[in-house]
């Protein structure tokens, strides 16, 4: 097999590649994210491996995580960033819309709605605490409460981050780690077992029939998140 | 606020029924409410959020039309725009978190309450009818008359404590009960015990004197 070596930092400017600077600084994880694998390659592993990474190493995920295009909504009003999120979720969430009952121009029209608001809520995002697929998964269910169910929704209080706040880039990294995981280990579920949580979350399963379908391994990302909100209180404080 | 010495938790199927948008309202403020008081509760929350992000993400794609994402550009000009960061703000003091004060329209002294006999007071909620959601407000030492249920009933203690034949439960704690559990709950002799009840059934009591006011209490 042909390896071919990397160079790290890929480019003075890249921001992946200070972050993994960081990272290796702190001697927790390696990270690295190459200019040459558009959508964000991403390595972990040893320091020592690192020097000595090959293709093969090096895209542990080829998942965009949609992050940067985020940061750039909120601070630079960036409409090009706003077009590839688009195009990526917005048919995402039209089809999660008319799985829930939503006929397709109502579907259509709430789902402008739903990348409307992460336009302006952008600075609420905290990639800490939830991926961006979350994040916007929870835009469009409370849009889908309101256009379907014609329902308040009662929120719990608010733990936004501020300016002074920018989350940890250990703990981002962490996130978006547990998020893939728990992508793959629902894909692995037994298919009776993954029909009942699809149908949670796009039908209109009662919580009590929901009882049988968790049971997720929910463990990881839970103690990640928990992690993320101790050190918000504590700036909080 | 977060208070870290709460022992009774919402179950997992409560908080993924929240998550995915299924719940009745007054159980989604009971769950946002708890939420809003504990931690570890809102990092189970999060987490199903994540499993939807998950399921969105490979739960297909339908194609928007031509034209939305200039028609959303221009809906978002046309609003003008984006809310700017804000830094902290604290929740104000209280004895109600946020979400329970938007139901009220205030904190405690702003509750309507009304009698219900032997110094126990409710004030009803405005929630949609599929469950309801009430204030319920228990003089030290007294008992909420003995009672079972049809379907689910969210008890959440946001002043003061009670005990009933399961458990003692204060500040934060949410007591979960179905058609297997009947109950006498007792206030606390230390203070008056304030709680927040959603039920999606009338309470089934277990003798007659309540029985008759349950028709016009609407309990």
């Amino acid at each position: 097999m042909k390896k071919k070596k990397y160079s790290f930092p890929c480019d003075p400017s890249c921001e992946a590649c200070r972050i993994s600077r960081m990272l290796a600084d702190t001697g927790t994880l390696q990270y690295a994210r190459h200019k040459a694998s558009p959508g964000g390659g991403v390595i972990i592993t040893r320091p020592a491996e690192l020097a000595r990474a090959t293709e093969s190493d090096y895209v542990v995920s080829k998942k965009e995580d949609w992050i940067a295009q985020i940061i750039a909504i909120r601070d630079k009003q960036d409409q090009r960033a706003f077009a590839e999120v688009f195009s990526h979720f917005a048919p995402r969430v039209k089809s999660f819309l008319m799985k829930g009952g939503a006929d397709a121009a109502l579907a259509e029209e709430c789902t402008q709605e739903v990348m409307a608001t992460l336009w302006r809520k952008a600075h609420m995002f905290d990639p800490s605490r939830a991926s961006v697929a979350t994040w916007i998964f929870t835009i469009a269910r409370n849009r889908k409460i309101d256009a379907l169910r014609k329902q308040r929704r009662p929120e719990p209080e608010d733990l936004p981050w501020g300016p002074e706040h920018e989350p940890d880039a250990v703990e981002v990294i962490g996130l978006n780690q547990e998020t893939a995981k728990l992508a793959e280990a629902i894909a692995e579920l037994p298919a009776k077992q993954r029909k009942l949580i699809e149908s949670a979350y796009f039908g209109d399963l009662s919580h009590s029939e929901i009882a049988k379908a968790t049971g997720l391994p929910l463990g990881k990302i839970k103690s990640r998140i928990r992690l993320a909100l101790e050190r918000l209180r504590r700036a909080m404080k | 606020m977060s208070d870290t010495k709460i022992e009774h938790h919402l179950t997992p199927e409560l908080l993924m029924a929240y998550s995915a948008g299924t719940l009745p309202e007054a159980f989604g403020l009971v769950v946002a409410t708890h939420v809003s008081m504990c931690d570890s509760c809102r990092a189970e929350l999060d987490s199903f959020d994540a499993v939807g992000g998950c399921m969105m993400e490979e739960a297909g794609f339908v194609e928007m039309s031509k034209d939305s994402l200039a028609a959303t550009i221009a809906m978002i000009s046309a609003s003008d725009t984006s809310e700017k960061r804000t830094a902290f703000a604290p929740a104000v003091p209280g004895v109600l978190p946020a979400p329970l004060k938007d139901y009220v329209g205030g904190d405690l002294e702003a509750i309507k309450w009304r009698s219900i006999g032997m110094g126990v007071k409710q004030a009803i909620l405005p929630t949609g009818s599929d469950a309801t959601a009430r204030l319920l407000y228990i003089p030290a030492g007294a008992a909420v008359p003995d009672h079972g249920h049809r379907g689910t009933e969210l008890t959440l203690v946001l002043q003061g404590a009670f005990e009933d034949e399961q458990d003692r439960f204060a500040r934060g704690d949410v007591e979960v009960a179905n058609e297997d559990l009947n109950h006498t709950p007792i206030a606390d002799i230390g203070e008056d015990c304030i709680c927040l009840a959603a039920t999606d059934a009338p309470l089934v009591f277990n003798s007659l004197i309540p029985r008759l006011a349950q028709r016009f209490l609407r309990i």
